[in-house]
């Protein structure tokens, strides 16, 4: 054979190869055509609408309205009148041009696909644009929902929903680009129930991307299921009422049922506006800009000294470790020395016992009761003394994570040895060194959560369920988390002392909480003032009502407001008082109208907030 | 028409036809894939607007070579062209823009042209032109070195352009070689190691080199004409090294795992198989095919040594992911894989007939990449189906065949080597292009001669084509 003809023969194997190849996958195999019909069906997704969010009653906190989604084909656009869709969706020329530029620039990769034109679009628009839509060829609309709020029940509570971004698609494999999902609030604590599950239609389309039919006569569809209500513990009412009171002031008010531990309110302010919720986008560079950090949730993330009010809990620790009675007496006189310590107080009747000392808020008597409780003889040294009192503490909930359905929430703090040891030296401090602690100063960071809930454990008198904002029902009973008792490490039997005390201090002689005094409701409080380095002192009340068979525990922190009697312990009245009474009784019409016109802002120290 | 006055009767006009051919159902496969919501194939400012230019200016580039430059024109300017080629492929690497990973094109104002694409006409000009010397012959070692550096100087300046694929092109030039008395074993052998070089990526270098041993055994004993003794001796060596490094223990090349019975089979066979190449290895040195062929042996298991140097050191990622998918050693639908599987579905859903000219969902959606250059073919295959891509093959099958056969008919060797060039080029393109689309060669991105969209290929290889007319036509005028 000649080279020539070698060359050739080679040659036609080569090609015979190709054409047998060739023949297989064009003609025998058929996966590659079934490939092929998979990229011309095309799904178009139908969106459930999100549950409703009612409240304790049953009263619509979060319901849905019809909104629409405009989309375009860009490759089945014909020309359009641009006046008209601007005059009709109220739109500028430039802003249709830029839309229109943009799939230009992206044709290839848009190829017969939807993009958004416009989205959430009001049933006015979408009625001007229904009727005239046959001279927009190409431009389409879907319907989806869009979120109302007919009670101010606060943003940060009822969170806000918006598109779910790639980062949020990454962590929740189930959505796509376009879904939307509930980011803060309630809207994200059930948000698997609130969502729905997503729908489809299935049409295949020819070459042109045109829809040709609905595939398989719609039997490969899927419907879409509507998300789930759920009921929530809160009191729309009230927690309405509380956003007018909180206006102009930055702080927190969180009411608890005791027995239940159902969160009633939770207030954080400044909040979100609820008018601004629906469309959080538009307004998110004014949110975010605000000083008073409007997003922020300060119920469960301002972690802050709690003052006064925390001479409770060394009462009770005192109690239960024997050291303290009801009438171990101690003497003040404005104030407690030792040495170079000095902590001051204000003027009154001295030597008082413990109901007294709760009653006037006395930071001397509790200066002698941490120090009993930290030199105790039966610990060998400060740092067995002090675990010992931080066990006690955080058996409360105090310096950790409640585990409430409240999202973002946040564990506080409560200093541990190594935080003194670190501050002062290993073996070079002692009780005196942190007697702050006696009356909530110093290291210690506690939410308005954890006050409210530990209001509510005195008020059940030594035990709490953790706080949640949920009410269970067949289909989605109570998480166990909600239905189990949490008992603190002191007795039941040491509560009734703290509640008298609480109770002298809204009724008794040279009492801190007179204002707090509500017509036919015997008031439990106690005042709080917690100083802080930012300026004027924190304003601290936590009360509950009435004291027997407690219905109602409340915790309001109003930063910058002075003295724990004028402002936290009016407010959290005020709270107390619409919810057991109904209503604010004339007597104390004055003190709601003080409230509600108080302006609080300007005290408040506006720091940069850093990006 | 007085047939005397028109002496281009005579030229090919089947090769003319076969390029119209393919120019034209180029043009409107591009069109199809990119016209988008336009239906103006003339529209310049469009890919297939400015291709219908490319097709303008190769053609009266193919007219002026058929009627106004000389035949002899192309055999005096052949080392001018190969050294200004070569000129130009090093100012593009000095001066070359990148794209895709490659260096290779070279701008002028908005005039982009890719060198490496018009060195496989100066190189298979200046072979023809050594080749075609009075005299010459690949049996004397200058000549042979003469060749070498002719074709590996284009080469090494392309493969540093990173323009893999133009490198593969070469391959082709070696079937010119064997053609004009280069030994057949050089072709074997280039078969071997790209055997060897798959061998040893996809299974071991321990298995590439017990398979390489098998097929030296086989090939010496049968040369020898000793087929009993070959086959038994293949086989036996086989047998011992398989069973060997398990039965030595030593795991890190063991490739089966034998019985413990096998371990006496193992000894004997590799007795056995000792005794007769200790008996091969007493007879060396004494006649040349034996040196030789132990030669081989030896540079072949150099060679798999090196190649897992190569592979692992050498070879950029996206190189050597192209080999892994090829080789099926990673399966990889999003990303290399892509284009394969994209490219597979698109040509393979075009079933018999094709869905018909502007109705291929998966080039026009945008479904397979670069679809007007590189894989061009998957649109013929899709609105064409099997029969479009059948008159393909076709077209080029008489193309290829048509030169060579001409070529080997030529009475001037200039002529003949050149044609075989021109044939051979288009041969490499059409199997690694085709081949690449439907899944039988690696995804390397040559272009698809006169269909692929791409004026300095389009131009290239018309260029080459014409010259070829011209040269067979002046040569049967001889």
């Amino acid at each position: 054979m000649s080279r020539r003809n070698k060359i050739l023969l080679v040659l036609f194997v080569i090609f015979a190869v190709m054409a047998v190849r060739l023949f297989s996958i064009q003609i025998i195999q058929k996966k590659y055509r079934e490939s092929a019909d998979n990229n011309a069906l095309k799904y178009v997704t139908i969106y459930p609408a999100r549950g409703r969010i009612l409240d304790r009653y049953g009263n619509t906190i979060v319901e849905n309205k019809i909104t629409y989604d405009i989309m375009v084909t860009p490759r089945q656009v014909e020309e359009f009148d641009t006046l008209a869709i601007c005059r009709i969706f109220g739109l500028d020329q430039d802003f249709v041009r830029e839309k229109f530029d943009y799939y230009k620039a992206n044709s290839r990769k848009i190829g017969f696909g939807s993009m958004p034109f416009l989205k959430q679009v009001s049933s006015e628009q979408f009625n001007a644009y229904a009727e005239r839509a046959f001279l927009f060829p190409g431009f389409d609309a879907i319907a989806r929902t869009a979120r109302v709020y007919p009670v101010n029940a606060g943003g940060n509570l009822i969170g806000y929903v918006s598109e779910v971004d790639r980062d949020y698609i990454e962590k929740h494999p189930d959505y796509r680009s376009g879904d939307y999902a509930g980011k803060t609030g309630l809207e994200r604590a059930y948000e698997s129930r609130l969502s729905g599950e997503k729908g489809y239609t299935v049409y295949y389309r020819d070459a042109n991307g045109r829809i040709k039919g609905h595939y398989e006569d719609g039997a490969a569809d899927k419907d879409a299921v509507a998300g789930s209500d759920i009921t929530t513990t809160i009191d729309a009412q009230l927690q309405a009422y509380g956003e007018t009171l909180m206006r102009n002031k930055v702080g927190s008010v969180v009411a608890i049922e005791p027995s239940t531990g159902e969160i009633l309110t939770l207030i954080s302010s400044p909040g979100i506006d609820v008018s601004q919720l629906a469309e959080i986008n538009k307004y998110y560079k004014e949110i975010s800009e605000n000083p008073y950090n409007p997003m922020f949730n300060r119920t469960v993330q301002s972690a802050q000294p709690p003052g006064s009010v925390f001479k409770l809990v060394n009462g009770l620790i005192g109690l239960q470790e024997g050291v303290l009675h009801r009438e171990t007496r101690y003497p003040c006189a404005r104030g407690y020395t030792n040495g170079k310590v000095h902590v001051g107080c204000h003027g009154h009747a001295s030597p008082i016992n413990l109901p007294q000392s709760i009653a006037m808020s006395c930071n001397a008597y509790y200066c002698y009761v941490l120090r009993t409780i930290l030199d105790n003889k039966k610990y060998a040294n400060i740092e067995e003394s002090f675990n010992k009192w931080r066990e006690y503490v955080t058996s409360f909930g105090f310096g950790q994570k409640l585990g409430s359905d409240v999202p973002y929430e946040l564990g506080g703090n409560v200093p541990t040895v190594n935080t003194y040891n670190k501050l002062h030296g290993k073996g070079r401090w002692k009780s005196l060194s942190i007697i702050s602690l006696s009356i909530g100063q110093g290291e210690l960071g506690c939410t308005p959560l954890h006050l409210a809930n530990f209001c509510a454990t005195i008020a059940n008198r030594g035990w709490f369920y953790t706080p949640h904002m949920i009410k269970g029902d067949e289909e989605h009973p109570l998480d166990s988390a909600y239905t189990v008792k949490n008992y603190p490490m002191v007795e039941e039997k040491y509560f009734p002392l703290i509640v008298e005390g609480m109770n002298m201090s809204v009724y008794g002689d040279g009492g801190t909480s007179h204002v707090a005094q509500v017509p036919g409701v015997n008031m439990c409080g106690k005042t709080g003032t917690a100083q802080n380095p930012h300026g004027d002192d924190h304003s601290v009340f936590i009360c509950f009502a009435p004291k027997d068979n407690p219905k109602i525990a409340v915790a309001a922190y109003i930063e910058n407001g002075g003295f724990g009697a004028t402002w936290a312990a009016p407010i959290a009245s005020l709270i107390v008082e619409k919810y057991l009474n109904g209503e604010i009784a004339d007597s104390r019409k004055e003190l709601e109208t003080r409230v509600k016109n108080g302006y609080l802002l300007n005290k408040v120290p506006v720091r940069k907030r850093k990006r | 028409m007085n047939r005397r006055r028109n002496p281009y009767r005579n030229l090919d006009w089947t090769l003319i036809g076969c390029w119209l051919a393919l120019v034209l159902f180029g043009w409107i496969n591009i069109f199809s894939v990119l016209h988008g919501e336009n239906h103006n194939i003339f529209d310049f400012s469009q890919k297939y607007g400015m291709h219908f230019v490319w097709i303008c200016i190769s053609l009266v580039t193919a007219v002026l070579i058929i009627r106004v430059i000389p035949a002899a024109f192309w055999q005096g300017i052949s080392w001018i062209a190969y050294a200004g080629v070569i000129l130009l492929l090093l100012a593009t690497l000095a001066l070359g823009v990148s794209s895709h990973g490659s260096q290779a094109w070279i701008s002028i104002g908005s005039f982009r042209l890719q060198p490496a694409e018009f060195s496989k006409i100066t190189t298979s000009l200046a072979l023809a032109a050594l080749m075609s010397k009075y005299g010459f012959t690949l049996k004397s070692m200058p000549n042979i070195l003469k060749v070498a550096g002719l074709l590996l100087l284009p080469m090494a300046l392309i493969l540093l352009e990173k323009e893999t694929g133009s490198v593969l092109v070469y391959v082709g030039f070696l079937v010119v070689l064997f053609r004009e008395g280069m030994s057949g074993w050089i072709l074997a052998i280039g078969f071997l190691i790209v055997l060897e070089f798959i061998l040893t990526i996809i299974t071991s270098p321990y298995i590439a080199m017990v398979v390489g041993l098998a097929i030296f055994l086989l090939v010496f004993f049968f040369k020898k004409e000793e087929y009993i003794l070959g086959g038994l001796v293949t086989v036996l060596t086989c047998v011992a090294l398989a069973f060997l490094p398990k039965v030595l223990e030593i795991e890190s090349v063991a490739a089966v795992n034998p019985l413990p019975a096998h371990a006496w089979l193992a000894i004997v066979a590799s007795a056995v198989s000792v005794f007769f190449i200790l008996r091969l290895i007493i007879r060396y040195p004494r006649k040349t095919f034996e040196r030789n062929a132990f030669i081989v042996l030896l540079c072949g298991i150099l060679f798999v040594l090196s190649v897992q140097f190569f592979y692992n050191k050498v070879l950029q990622d996206h190189q050597r992911n192209r080999i892994d998918v090829f080789l099926g050693l990673v399966d990889d639908p999003k990303g290399v894989g892509y284009n394969l599987h994209q490219s597979m579905v698109a040509i393979g859903s075009g079933g018999f007939a094709g869905k018909g000219f502007m109705k291929g969902t998966q080039t026009s959606l945008g479904y397979v990449p670069e679809q007007e250059t590189d894989f061009i073919f998957c649109t013929i295959g899709e609105e064409w189906g099997y029969l479009g891509a059948l008159f393909i093959l076709a077209l080029y099958m008489a193309i290829i065949f048509r030169i060579i056969i001409m070529a080997d008919k030529a009475k001037d060797s200039f002529t003949r080597i050149f044609g075989y060039c021109v044939a051979m080029c288009i041969a490499v393109h059409v199997v690694i292009n085709i081949g690449m689309t439907i899944g039988l060669m690696p995804v390397i991105g040559i272009p698809l001669p006169f269909l692929s969209y791409g004026g300095s290929a389009l131009l290239a290889f018309t260029v080459m084509l014409a010259i070829f007319i011209k040269l067979e036509f002046d040569d049967r005028k001889i």
